[in-house]
């Protein structure tokens, strides 16, 4: 089980309100992913839910019990640090029985579930190694190997692959996911980086400033972004957000297209506009394009290989049905 | 990262480095060739350096005449007990600063390292009072708290120091893994300072066993360590150049040889915190 | 960065270092705050009510005061100067590539480990000496007069042998301050264009500003209360005589107690002054 209740809680570092009340609820089983900008209150509130700070206000529920002033030691919950945090002065098998040892079981079952967590983990020829030894990768596979031992009711992860390099960030991203399909247990996950965010979540919260922006699933925050904040950080690359008279066209105070939502004609189109920088990635091409009278330059998606240049003109026609509207707050118009 | 050096710089830099290190250590070294001389090769001019009868007499005669022996199991247990109670008290308070600190963290140490800074003659007299009321005046016991007193405030600042290259997070991991205070500090803190740990317990060692002025004003007989032991060969009648490089060699020798073989522990925990 | 449990935690576990250093501070301290303000001579039995602040000021007034406040200075600045001068310049040259480094930083190391005693003792008896000494040996070696060191230049000896004694402490902890010093660093002053000169006046020095003031720091702490150095050459003649010296013959020699209760109050003022002062350049440095 692994139903956590966040009423009203509430951070405060002296008079500096990091965490305005705050409500929340994560179901059993799910896989919520905390995003945000560095600075937003995610990690803070990670913490709070496992106790290595104090709320200054509010309840935490876990499976219905208050755990509001539990120790971390008695939630029943484990964590994986960005650092992994592992015990540099004992062996790889030393760390993954520690959670054991401190529970006090005992050897002979001690034993069994650090072999079983090994072998899950690939980890089996590494045990007698110590963490200094080992990779990146292998590192942050002995932190999990720490946290499913105990079978704790929720996992709680740190920006755990903020220290990978970037293709053992995606290995680990979906060795993660596996696990979360086969363990079933709720796992919460903090990052800054929304693509971890799109592809692993069941359910994503944005946060900004100690603020909860939006809850939902990956699709709904792709589709129908509450607001203008949400908008510009769920996709990549970011939505295109326009003002002035080409939003006031549409009656909204700003308008948002995605860069895979503008289709590049070479005759007339809605709006006209000069190719800079162009990035070729292979499968896609994006295009920077300055169009006048708008503040930024657009970016734009295409297919593949497209025979366009810096300094090229082209038109771009947005897909009507896409077009996001927002007023003057930034909040979401129907 | 690495450059081509020139042998003729590296011979000459090698030169005026084995120059100075050999002048820094002169006066040790000329000590212990003293030692081993007669009273009249001792004071010869010129003198002489190695060319000499060498015999071991100065040392028997020392030995005969001030029970070296127990000045040092005095130093020994003086040096040894006041660390080891320093550290006991220490290690808890420096882990509270390091991994718990408050906006008066930093005031706390800073106050602690200026009760270093009262000058002892201050309080010499008051301390003595009490120690003969209480009946411990040269008593190893009284010494042992005298001398970890005056040291607590460095060692709770080394560990400080060192503890706070500790990442927080390993701490809080142990926390996560259902670890109560006790076993932290047990299990995960300690072994990860260990290096830390036994570079303070060296310095504190090397500092106990050459204090000079509680041990000289505090003790006569039971107490007395090999400061006490040295300071008996100021006299002018014990004025003996061989004789006493003999005893010089003896109060320092344990120190020097401990103090070699750990340097690197030691210049590890040196830093105080000065280079990060 | 903590929780409530935990801070009251590290509250309980520091509670026995600052009681201890609390009642070893303050009970002898308020003894002696009391016996300044006594007619205390214990030799003459007189143990009596009501000097008020007249120790203060007999203490004050006496010529010895400020000329021990004088020595003072002297001692603890020599010795300052000559140990960190001293130690950067044997840092920067243990950190050159040398043939037997660690040879040479034991040798430079060991002072650090002789006990103050003995390391007077025999810089005062085997070097100093005017007769049998060492130096007086070169001397007449070299046709010039032996010099008597410690009764013609007594404070410069003093200054000598305590710098001897402290100048391995500041290497090694400038030492070490050196080989942290990013080289890319120092690579990147050169491809800028600076010469040795500068680079070491705009990157090492900077670098080492925090080693220094802890170097300081600590010899401080240890350098106002010399005392066996003093005892053991000069006993505190000839102008070596410091405050902290000159309160020991008050109380111990002299056996004023109430004299040199007052005196050492006045010490403690002074040095809670210099700790002041220090705490705060050293406690912003270590911030940074």
């Amino acid at each position: 089980m692994g139903r956590i209740t966040l009423d009203k809680v509430r951070k405060a570092f002296g008079d500096v309100e990091v965490i305005p009340p705050l409500d929340l609820r994560i179901e059993d089983g799910e896989f919520v992913v905390f995003v945000g900008p560095s600075g937003c209150g995610k990690s803070t509130l990670l913490r709070l839910i496992a106790g290595l700070e104090d709320v200054s206000g509010g309840e935490i529920r876990i499976d219905g019990t208050d755990a509001t002033n539990l120790s971390p030691a008695k939630r029943r919950l484990a964590m994986v640090f960005q650092s992994y945090a592992l015990y540099p002065h004992m062996s790889v098998r030393k760390n993954i029985a520690f959670p054991l040892k401190m529970a006090g079981l005992d050897k002979a079952e001690i034993d069994k579930r650090v072999e079983g967590a090994a072998k899950v983990l690939n980890l089996d020829s590494y045990l007698d190694r110590r963490p200094g030894q080992l990779s990146g990768g292998q590192r942050q596979r002995v932190a999990i190997g720490r946290a499913i031992v105990r079978e704790p009711s929720a996992f709680l992860f740190d920006e755990p692959l903020s220290n990978l390099d970037a293709a053992l960030r995606v290995g680990m991203r979906l060795e993660i996911s596996e696990l979360h399909k086969r363990l079933a247990t709720t796992m919460i996950y903090v990052t800054h980086d929304q693509v971890e965010a799109m592809t692993m979540a069941d359910k994503i919260v944005v946060l900004q400033a100690g603020h909860i922006e939006q809850v939902g699933s990956p699709l709904e925050l792709y589709r129908t972004p509450r607001n203008k904040f949400v908008a510009g950080f769920i996709g990549s690359p970011k939505m295109n957000l326009i003002e002035g008279p080409e939003a006031a066209k549409h009656d909204a105070h700003t308008i948002g297209v995605r860069p895979e939502h503008l289709m590049v004609t070479p005759e007339g189109g809605t709006w006209t506009g000069k190719v800079g920088v162009s990035e070729h990635l292979g499968s896609d091409t994006f295009f920077h394009v300055t169009v006048p009278g708008f503040a930024e330059p657009l970016t734009v998606r295409a297919g593949g290989e497209v025979d366009l240049h810096y300094g090229d003109q082209i038109h771009l026609t947005p897909d009507p049905a896409q077009i996001h509207r927002f007023d003057a707050e930034g909040l979401r118009l129907a | 990262m690495a450059r081509a050096v020139t042998t003729q710089r590296k011979i000459v830099f090698t030169a005026i480095a084995w120059i100075i290190g050999l002048a820094i250590f002169f006066p040790i070294l000329w000590t212990i060739l003293t030692s081993f001389k007669t009273e009249a090769t001792a004071i010869s001019d010129p003198p002489v350096f190695f060319n000499f009868d060498w015999t071991l007499e100065n040392y028997a005669i020392v030995q005969e005449r001030s029970d070296y022996m127990r000045y040092l199991w005095n130093s020994v247990v003086l040096a040894v007990g006041s660390t080891f109670f320093g550290i006991i008290i220490a290690v808890p308070a420096a882990w509270s600063m390091a991994f718990v600190p408050g906006k008066r963290t930093k005031d706390v140490l800073m106050w602690m390292l200026s009760t270093k800074m009262l000058p002892a003659v201050g309080v010499l007299y008051p301390i003595r009072l009490i120690l003969i009321e209480m009946n411990i005046l040269d008593s190893k016991g009284a010494l042992i708290f005298i001398l970890m007193m005056i040291n607590l405030p460095i060692i709770i600042w080394m560990l400080y120091t060192y503890f706070r290259e500790i990442p927080g997070e390993i701490l809080e991991a142990a926390r996560m893994d259902g670890a109560t205070l006790k076993d932290e500090i047990l299990y995960v803190l300690t072994p990860m300072a260990i290096p830390g740990i036994a570079s303070t317990v060296l310095l504190n060692i090397i500092l106990a066993w050459n204090e000079a002025f509680w041990t000289l004003t505090l003790t006569t007989v039971d107490a007395a360590p090999l400061t006490a032991f040295i300071a008996s060969y100021s006299s002018p009648e014990g004025l003996f150049y061989a004789k006493l490089s003999a005893a010089s060699t003896m109060a320092i020798a344990p120190i020097l040889i401990l103090g070699w073989f750990s340097q690197k522990q030691l210049v590890r925990g040196l830093t105080f915190g000065a280079v990060k | 960065m903590a929780t409530q449990h935990s801070r009251s935690a590290a509250r309980l576990m520091m509670s026995p270092a600052v009681f201890l250093l609390l009642v070893w501070m303050l009970v002898p301290l308020i003894m002696t705050l009391w016996f300044s303000t006594l007619d205390y001579r214990p030799m003459r039995g007189t143990f009596d009510c009501c000097e008020g602040l007249g120790n203060y000021t007999r203490f004050v007034t006496s010529s010895a005061f400020l000329d021990s406040v004088v020595a003072t200075l002297q001692l603890v600045g020599g010795v300052l100067v000559i140990t960190v001068v001293g130690g950067i310049l044997l840092a920067i040259l243990l950190d050159q590539p040398i043939w037997g480094q660690g040879v040479v930083r034991i040798l430079v190391i060991a002072p650090f480990f002789v006990m103050p005693t003995v390391s007077a003792l025999v810089w005062k008896n085997m070097f100093m000496n005017p007769v049998n000494g060492l130096f007086a040996h070169l001397f007449k070696g070299l046709g010039l007069q032996p010099v008597d060191w410690l009764s013609q230049y007594p404070m410069f000896s003093i200054i000598l042998i305590v710098s001897w004694q402290w100048l391995p402490f500041a290497t090694l902890i400038l030492l070490t301050a050196i080989q942290s010093l990013d080289s890319e660093q120092l690579e990147a002053a050169e491809m800028d264009g600076a010469g040795p000169l500068s680079r070491f006046g705009h990157i090492t020095l900077p670098h080492l500003a925090r080693s220094i003031t802890v170097v300081v720091l600590i010899q401080t702490i240890f350098l106002l209360s010399i005392f066996a150095e003093i005892y053991v050459t000069t006993s505190g003649a000839f102008g070596t005589r410091t405050l902290t010296y000159l309160v020991y013959q008050r109380v111990i020699e002299s056996q004023n107690v109430g004299l040199g209760s007052a005196g050492g109050i006045i010490a403690v003022i002074l040095a809670n002054i210099v700790a002041l002062v220090l705490m705060r350049v050293v406690g912003k440095n270590l911030d940074a």
